[in-house]
């Protein structure tokens, strides 16, 4: 359970690295953010902080929140989420406090990042789980991207649940594990992750340190 | 401008020479060997620029030992060391690519900077 922050996906471009390679890398937008409560066993029944991500005007918040906020000493935020954490390790973190993408995430080297993915609507088989289209020929007609048999028949006399079909695909939460971070930038509170990372432009993404090596 | 094109924005070049296609270049790329490094001339025709911020690369084609030899290089890479423009050359369209179909005498171009149309007598 490593701290975690939130972070805005900024977009893809490339970079040069020193021995001239050049990688194309996902910018984030991460942090920094702000403890806005903590949750202690006692008083909540688990371990955790919360954590408040970009500003936004009083007047868009409404009195309750701004109670909230109010009491911990922060500004509003636009969006405020949990991250578990053990009772150790959110000891010494403070409400109040802000969480810098700098000093989280310096020595770091790989991340993981989970967003939401592009939603891609109602979506055939081929598509949602790359199923091969049918032969066009030899007179067949209409059914050149359908899934084919369901499964057997009186034996077993239903469907496998779980059986791949057309559906809802993407706007799901998805992680990608093992990012390697090719660059910090402190002052602008910038990751540059190598590869690419769940969601559309400016979508929000979490970042947390990988276990992964 | 969008957030993403500013970061990319920074690490462009601004030291190279303004060339078009059609014009002759050499590019002196750095090359590592172990821990070495040295420099190798690369000298032909530019064929191609493709531009896109720090995206942009160009073609450079040349004849090597009767063979053509196309490399294409990141504009904005640091294992450019330098770009020398050798001459200018004129032509009618971007992308030279007709070139390849073309060899000696023909694949000659001319010089933009030479007097384009005969005086009149």
């Amino acid at each position: 359970m490593a701290l975690e922050l939130l972070g805005r996906k900024l977009g893809m471009t490339q970079i040069f690295l020193d021995n001239g390679d050049r990688v194309s890398v996902t910018v984030v937008e991460t942090g920094p953010c702000v403890v806005v409560d903590k949750k202690t066993p006692q008083r909540d029944g688990y371990s955790a902080v919360q954590l408040g991500f970009e500003d936004k005007k009083a007047k868009h918040t409404s009195k309750p929140m701004l109670g909230h906020f109010g009491k911990a000493g922060v500004t509003p935020k636009r969006v405020l989420f949990e991250v578990r954490l053990s009772r150790q390790e959110a000891e010494p973190l403070e409400v109040g406090q802000e969480i810098l993408c700098g000093e989280t995430f310096e020595s770091v080297e790989k991340v993981d990042v989970s967003g939401l993915t592009k939603g891609r609507g109602f979506t055939g088989v081929v598509r949602r789980w790359g199923f091969k289209e049918h032969g066009r020929s030899h007179g067949a007609h209409e059914s050149f991207r359908h899934g084919g048999a369901l499964s057997a028949g009186t034996y077993p006399g239903r469907i496998p649940r779980g059986k791949k079909m057309a559906g809802q695909y993407g706007h799901e939460r998805v992680t990608t594990l093992g990012l390697r971070v090719e660059r910090v930038d402190a002052e602008r509170n910038l990751l540059f992750i190598r590869g690419g990372i769940p969601g559309h432009r400016n979508g929000l993404v979490r970042v947390r340190p990988s276990n992964r090596s | 401008m969008r957030e993403i094109e500013k970061i990319g924005a920074e690490a462009l070049r601004t030291d190279h020479p303004d060339f078009r296609p059609g014009d002759t270049v050499r590019v002196h790329v750095r090359i590592k060997e172990g821990d070495k490094e040295r420099i190798q001339v690369f000298e032909g025709i530019v064929i191609a620029r493709k531009r896109g911020g720090i995206h942009s690369t160009f073609t450079v084609r040349k004849i090597s030992y009767g063979v053509g030899v196309e490399r294409i290089l990141p504009l904005h890479s640091p294992l450019i060391a330098k770009i020398e423009v050798k001459a200018q050359g004129r032509v009618r369209r971007s992308r030279l690519f007709y070139l390849r179909h073309l060899s000696g005498k023909a694949a000659r171009i001319r010089n933009r900077l030479d007097q384009m149309r005969k005086p009149s007598s």
